[in-house]
């Protein structure tokens, strides 16, 4: 915990495809079911980067989405729990002296650190919750949560381009990045208007980005429960600009975003005659791709809207030889 | 024609409530609308967001029958651009608790249709149930 | 005068306890609990459920196996001094001097209808028929409330990620007292979920034992027929006489 940000970001580099850091990594429910596909092709592309996402034991769901009124505590229980198990998964030799936790999901994201910052900014709070969890150990402070993107932001980008075996060239992409990755402004990773961190990504996989007036506009979230139509018309929104921008496809990096965007796209047909179907992959999905990592690594079967056609219309699928 | 309406000592009351719950300075909202202008939901809703912080401004009792609090996705657009630094998608999570911590559900878990429960992921059932139950 | 005293005279009078047998000229040391906030004197080395008795109660309800196992004797209490209220097995549990208690003779909890043949195995499974599963904030209230120190939140998380095996093992001792639903600020029905994915874990998940798979194609080839035909057809002499002799361990 001596690190500070920016020197970690420099032994990132250095460590990057030598094979070696562990990092604690959370992946919420949902990656374990339908976000397979998430799971899967980022624990692959991030062994080829040379990070090990070592998962948190006994981690619990984290209860999204954060809870904001201002004298609710027994909601930041769920994501305080979570925090504790790295204190734990440092003090069992799980993970070296790393005190980051690495989520994949969006929200997983946006909640834990939001219980985080609201227990650092109220101790008389943090001191209850302990009190309240008297099984557990206190929680003392001091765990980072991480967006896996910003882990992929800090590596040297000749080291994806290294990574590349079949660049996807011809490709459009256009990235999207909902909410709850870059809002609010404390706790979002990039420019909540403007935001790059995908796009760059996108660039050093050799593929074009498509820029979509809609990547910031939410996709409905869990109004997807009782409100499928007002959800139906967003994706709509969202994907008939990405195609007018010209776009093959949209990516994502939240399970729920996906099913939104994706599964929600037969509803999404059955109100909008007009509606082409787009694909919707996980940014990592398009990294497993572009790194050569296999069937097994891009998950492609998981995903609602079949990428294959897409994808071979750009020569970018061919037999493995 | 105009309505007249009143400010009591009962919304007074209220607003101080919901300034409490929600932790923000509700009467610093000069009304811009550039909340409403951002809000994915919005074409749902009956009041638009820059009228129910009105509302509560003004005490307004009804404001907790709107649907308005209910449809909010929980996107935060609205807080990074409010130009006054205020935080809407709290003033709507204070709206929602008032009533589901009367225990009043604004869904009821059991009516979801079974459909609907076979495919959608854990995700979306635990925030919608985070946000729209007590 | 007459020299015949009532049935209720020699009772009142007896110092030997009709229900737990206990003399009172013999006990040592006697305790003060509070039984639905009542006091009782009761001797000190009883469980709560003998004391209940020995005060005078008859457990017709919250009274089952006495040995820990039923589930049934489901007991709040608050030691003296202390704020807390914890949760015991009235019938494993040694009463305490100022000890203040309840029972909880049955939980309420609705148990869902299904068929497990017909069920996905996943997490959809208590999506559907316990939605409200998703409704926990992981307090850890459930398993504070286990008088058989189960991790109860812990069976809960793995029902949410639809991982079987951790919920069959973590919920596996659980005896359905009901503790845990009664306490939870979601109102789950924690030993309900357990029981469906211990069910669905049963069916879709562990091992199908090689013995008894065999023993029933067994039965069905009808190998066992003849030997039970014999049985069917013996008389009530013969069969006392083969049960007396029959194998067994010793005594």
């Amino acid at each position: 915990m001596t690190q500070d940000k920016a020197s970690r970001a420099r032994g990132d580099r250095r460590e990057a495809g030598s094979g070696g850091t562990r990092l604690p990594y959370y992946p919420g429910c949902t990656l374990k079911t339908t976000a397979r596909n998430l799971e899967d092709s980022a624990l692959a592309v991030a062994r080829a980067l040379g990070i090990e996402l070592v998962e948190l034991p006994r981690w619990n769901c984290c209860g999204v989405v954060a809870s904001l009124t201002d004298d609710d505590l027994m909601r930041h229980l769920a994501p305080l729990r979570n925090l504790i198990r790295v204190q734990e998964a440092n003090a069992a030799g799980i993970v070296e002296d790393e005190m980051r936790l690495v989520t994949l999901c969006s929200m997983c994201f946006n909640t834990l650190k939001r219980t985080n910052a609201r227990v650092a900014e109220r101790p008389e709070d943090l001191e209850k919750l302990n009190d309240l969890m008297y099984k557990e150990e206190d929680y003392e402070g001091g765990v980072e949560v991480v967006h896996f993107l910003e882990i992929l932001r800090e590596i040297d980008p000749e080291t994806i381009r290294r990574n590349v075996k079949r660049p996807l060239e011809g490709l459009k992409v256009a990235p999207y990045y909902g909410c709850t990755l870059l809002r609010p402004k404390e706790i979002g990773i990039d420019d909540p208007e403007r935001p790059t961190a995908q796009d760059d990504i996108i660039r050093e996989l050799g593929a074009e980005v498509v820029d979509n007036p809609r990547k910031t506009v939410c996709c409905g979230s869990y109004q997807t429960v009782a409100n499928k139509d007002a959800v139906a018309d967003l994706a709509y929104d969202i994907l008939t600009h990405a195609r007018a921008a010209g776009a093959d496809v949209l990516t994502t990096f939240c399970p729920l975003c996906a099913f939104n965007l994706d599964n929600r796209q037969r509803e999404v047909a059955a109100r909008h005659p007009d509606f082409e179907h787009m694909p919707v992959l996980y940014l990592t999905q398009l990294m497993a791709l572009a790194f050569g990592l296999g069937e097994e690594a891009c998950r492609f079967d998981l995903n609602f809207v079949d990428p294959a056609g897409v994808l071979e219309a750009s020569q970018l699928v061919k037999e493995e030889s | 024609m105009a309505e007249k309406i009143a400010i009591t000592s009962e919304g007074v009351a209220l607003l101080d409530r919901i300034t409490k719950l929600s932790g923000e300075k509700i009467t610093m909202c000069d009304q811009c609308g550039t909340c409403t202008a951002s809000c994915p939901m919005v074409a749902e809703m009956d009041v638009t967001p820059s009228q129910l912080m009105r509302m509560v401004q003004l005490g307004q009792n009804d404001v907790l029958d709107t649907k308005t609090m209910w449809l909010c996705a929980s996107c935060f657009a609205c807080t990074v651009r409010c130009p006054r630094g205020l935080d809407l998608s709290k003033v709507a999570e204070a709206l929602r608790q008032i009533t589901l911590r009367k225990a009043i559900d604004r869904i009821d878990v059991r009516e979801i249709p079974e459909d609907d429960l076979d495919e959608l992921p854990q995700i979306a059932l635990v925030a919608a149930l985070r946000k729209l139950t007590g | 005068m007459s020299t015949k005293t009532s049935m209720m005279e020699r009772i009142s009078e007896s110092t030997r306890s009709l229900t737990t047998g206990v003399d009172t000229k013999d006990v040592e040391h006697w305790v003060t609990i509070h039984i639905m906030g009542r006091g009782y004197r009761v001797p000190a080395d009883l469980t709560i459920m003998t004391a209940m008795e020995f005060a005078g109660y008859k457990l017709i309800r919250s009274c089952g196996c006495r040995q820990g196992f039923c589930g049934a004797c489901a007991t709040v209490f608050r030691r003296k001094g202390e704020y807390r209220l914890e949760t015991a097995l009235a019938c494993q549990t040694r009463v305490e001097d100022g000890m203040s208690l309840v029972q909880i003779p049955f939980v309420p909890a609705d148990a869902a209808s299904y068929d497990v043949a017909a069920e996905e195995y996943s997490y959809t499974v208590f999506s559907k028929h316990y939605p409200e599963v998703a409704r926990c904030v992981s307090c850890n209230t459930c398993t504070k409330a286990c008088p058989q120190d189960l991790e109860v939140m812990d069976y809960v998380q793995a029902a949410i990620k639809g991982d079987f095996e951790a919920l069959t093992e973590a919920s596996f001792d659980c005896i359905q007292c009901g503790l845990c639903a009664i306490r939870c600020p979601a109102e789950i029905a924690q030993y309900h979920v357990a029981q469906l994915g211990r069910r669905m874990y049963g069916r879709y998940g562990s091992a199908e034992p090689e013995h008894l798979k065999n023993r029933v194609a067994q039965i069905e080839q009808g190998e066992f027929d003849e030997a039970l035909d014999e049985l069917v057809g013996a008389t009530k002499d013969d069969l006392k006489k083969r049960y007396a002799a029959r194998e067994r361990e010793s005594d």
